[in-house]
């Protein structure tokens, strides 16, 4: 099947997301997902980042779709066509969305652990305003134990569903899911339950802000100050890979996580005692250093001013729409 | 006076049992469908009858109908949806409480026509009597033969289950009431796939309005294109509008669709005018996730047309000078009523009932609901009349579900039209608590039927 997403075409197989033809693609083009977990059936189609607009529906039916779609739920037809960070709507729709993740998310980055791998983070830098049209309390919540090596902060989650499915899809049984509705729904346990499981921890990798973080990692490092080394081991689970990414502090291992790849995802789950109980380099086969994109904090030590696309600068409806963003060049 | 279709017997004593719906002529709907006419058929006449959703989007039942995928060996199921909570509706609980065998009499032949052998009534669980009444009716008709194995005689068998709902907004949303039904929790599915081919435990289901289905008895009695004759244009048949606001009569309607509306409001066979001899302010149509109007352009569409009860007419202008047919829940508004209140008071209402599983209604319903609570208690700023229509058109559109759009057009057309009254809640805050706005001109010139012809 062909599909052409801002231009780039590509042959595809019947049944893609419009979102994984564009991860095919590659670069600019693809769009950001929140939710989407390529590895969780059923996730996505909730955060609402990766809307995309779908300017002929397929060969057969060339109508456009009437509104912007979800492009990580909407599978391809043969020659559609799809327009991402070429269309002014797309642009415009993504910050409003972006603006709602953030108006109650506490912006705690400067002590929250995720900071520096976090999605929400990348999103708000590239997509969203400098400042705030919110002017009302943010919602918050008690800090939850969610079993002894996993901490749940509710404040900072922004309801991307991730960790609900592995709890259903990964491990054995289910006991933690979403309560109320709304603005005031949260992710808990039953009746603040532990999670006992020896995949539990991957929630803590899905996770895509620092809602869920490893407690026997917290506030010990900032994530850019630290070495990540890919490393594997026989590990005596049969469900677990047993290959994982270490992060060196000096000669220390202070933080095991399942290998992630450029779209955050984990490239297979790793079980418990991978994960919070092996933390001595004698245990790991080390393979060599972890190739960390020279963009990512984690590489360069700080974020970088980000450039405008080039299209932005030859499409005058985007750069009207960006004329922020140039004017904070400008003055830099 | 107009003929009634549904609400025909509506005041005979007893109508509500068996025995004196029967003798009213009930189920022979199912008596003809049943023994003389196959499910095609049925469908067909459907069709025929140009009948459209009752529930608010007004899409076809016929063409909905004939769209439910068929494979072999595998369940179909059709599911009434009663989950009935948009404010100011309250049509299907009428219904279901006066005359509960006209619902059930159209569950049996929609079934039979699609071929489903277990139904579902999804009855918003806040309507305990009405769940009570109807295991009554469809005990009674058990009793007599009209459900269970092979109805009357035929080979056609049939379980009618009713189902209460958890209460919630959004399980009246298809999906939703689906996964409700399930036993999950009742998020709206991200579609496609549509119910029609994968609904309900994963088989082809049909979600169709109490309305919609109760309208199928009179179609079949009297066949689709006499149906199609009642009503103007694409608008076929009788709708039921449960009118309420500021009305000397408020209460449940029948009406033939294309009904002036002028006729509708001032009338003495249907609301019988403003309460209290005040004049009208504004009208939301169709309940409350449809735009609100105020009273001038809600009698006159901008081509100076009168407006029509009809799908088509109150569309007349889309956005910018037209309403929506809804599912019927008329409101109107006198002179005294505060329009920034009430729209805080839909907000507020999208905001507790928004499912928080996409982020522009989670989030957007909420703050909408902040800002119009502000300025509602006269700390509000200029610039929020803005901000409500920019947040309101940041979520319009890019939700899962409708409900997105049905919490950003209440608020957006409300600004549209009543600018100037939340202009003065910023600059008058100390008025707007003790007093209110008033008419200013949306009523000029003021519309009022001279001596109706009763």
């Amino acid at each position: 099947m062909k599909v052409t997403i801002d231009g780039f075409p590509i042959e595809v197989e019947a049944g893609t997301s419009i979102l994984n033809a564009a991860r095919l693609i590659g670069g600019d083009i693809v769009p950001p997902a929140m939710c989407y977990y390529s590895k969780l059936e059923g996730s996505g189609g909730k955060c609402r980042t990766c809307l995309v607009q779908v300017t002929k529906g397929s060969e057969k039916d060339p109508r456009p779709m009437p509104k912007l779609v979800a492009s990580c739920r909407t599978t391809v037809m043969d020659g559609m066509e799809v327009k991402n960070i070429t269309s002014p709507e797309v642009i415009e729709a993504r910050k409003g969305v972006v603006e709602m993740l953030l108006i109650n998310h506490p912006l705690d980055c400067p002590v929250c652990d995720q900071a520096g791998e976090c999605h929400l983070q990348d999103l708000g830098y590239e997509h969203g305003a400098a400042k705030t049209r919110y002017e009302f309390d943010r919602r918050t919540f008690e800090k939850i134990d969610i079993g002894d090596k996993i901490q749940l902060h509710m404040t900072r989650c922004i309801l991307c569903y991730r960790c609900v499915f592995v709890a259903d899809q990964i491990t054995d049984h289910r006991i933690h899911g979403i309560l109320n509705r709304g603005d005031h729904s949260e992710i808990s346990t039953y009746i603040q339950k532990a999670v006992d499981n020896d995949f539990s921890g991957n929630v803590i990798d899905v996770c895509p802000v620092g809602a869920l973080t490893d407690k026997t990692f917290r506030f010990k490092n900032r994530v850019w100050f630290t070495k990540p080394v890919e490393a594997h081991r026989e590990c005596e689970n049969p469900k677990c890979c047993g290959k994982v990414t270490l992060w060196y502090k000096g000669e220390d291992v202070i933080r095991v996580t399942a290998r992630k790849d450029e779209y955050g995802e984990a490239e297979e789950f790793i079980c418990n005692t991978c994960r919070f109980d092996k933390k001595k380099t004698n245990d790991w086969v080390i393979e060599g250093p972890r190739k960390i994109s020279h963009k990512s904090v984690i590489n360069s030590n700080h974020y970088d001013t980000l450039h405008p696309l080039p299209v932005v600068k030859t499409n005058p409806v985007l750069m009207e729409a960006n004329k922020e963003q140039f004017e904070r060049e400008t003055r830099l | 006076m107009a003929r009634k279709l549904l609400l025909e017997h509506i005041n005979v004593p007893g109508i509500n049992t068996f025995d004196v719906y029967r003798s009213k002529g009930g189920y022979a709907a199912v008596e003809k469908a049943l023994k003389t006419l196959t499910p095609d058929e049925v469908v067909e006449e459907v069709k025929k009858s140009g009948l459209r959703g009752r529930g608010g989007a007004g899409f076809p039942t016929g063409m909905k109908w004939s769209f439910l995928a068929k494979p072999e060996g595998v369940e179909r199921y059709l599911v009434c949806n009663a989950d009935e909570s948009e404010p100011g509706t309250f049509k299907d609980r009428y219904l279901m409480t006066y005359i509960p065998h006209l619902l059930i009499e159209g569950m049996i032949v929609a079934s039979f026509a699609l071929g489903a052998k277990t139904s579902y009534i999804y009855v918003r669980g806040e309507m305990m009597p009405q769940i009570r009444i109807l295991e009554k009716a469809i005990a009674e008709a058990k009793a007599k033969g009209f459900l269970g194995k092979n109805i009357l005689g035929t080979d056609y068998s049939l379980e009618l289950y009713v189902q209460p709902g958890g209460g919630a907004y959004i399980c009246g949303e298809e999906t939703a009431l689906l996964e409700s039904l399930e036993g999950k929790r009742g998020n709206p599915r991200i579609k496609p796939p549509f119910p029609a081919i994968a609904g309900l435990y994963g088989c082809p289901t049909v979600v169709n309005n109490v309305e919609s289905i109760a309208a199928v008895v009179p179609i079949i009695n009297e066949g689709g294109d006499e149906y199609a004759k009642l009503g103007i244009g694409r608008s076929t048949g009788t709708k039921l509008i449960s009118a309420g606001g500021n009305l000397k009569k408020p209460g449940v309607y029948e009406i033939d669709l294309g009904l002036p509306v002028e006729e509708f409001l001032y009338s003495d066979e249907y609301c019988g005018g403003i309460a209290n001899g005040k004049r009208l302010k504004a009208v939301v149509a169709g309940g409350s996730s449809v735009p609100i109007l105020p009273a001038n352009l809600f009698m006159k569409t901008i081509n100076n047309e009168p407006r029509l009860m009809s799908y088509e007419s109150l569309a007349d202008g889309g956005f910018v000078s037209g309403t929506m047919m809804g599912s019927g829940g008329f409101i109107a508004y006198d002179e005294d009523q505060c329009i920034v209140r009430n729209t805080w008071n839909f907000a507020r209402f999208y905001h507790h009932e928004s499912c928080g599983q996409c982020s522009p209604c989670r989030e957007g319903t909420g703050w909408m609901e902040k800002v119009l609570h502000r300025l509602e208690y006269g700390h509000g700023k200029m610039s929020d009349m803005d901000l409500l229509v920019d947040v309101s058109k940041k979520i319009e559109g890019n939700t899962i579900c409708p409900l997105g759009d049905a919490a950003a057009w209440p608020v957006a057309s409300a600004i549209r039209h009543f600018r100037d009254e939340f202009e003065w809640h910023v600059t008058h805050p100390h008025e707007a608590t003790t007093r209110n706005f008033g008419i200013a001109h949306y009523a000029d010139p003021l519309p009022k039927l001279e001596a109706t012809a009763s």
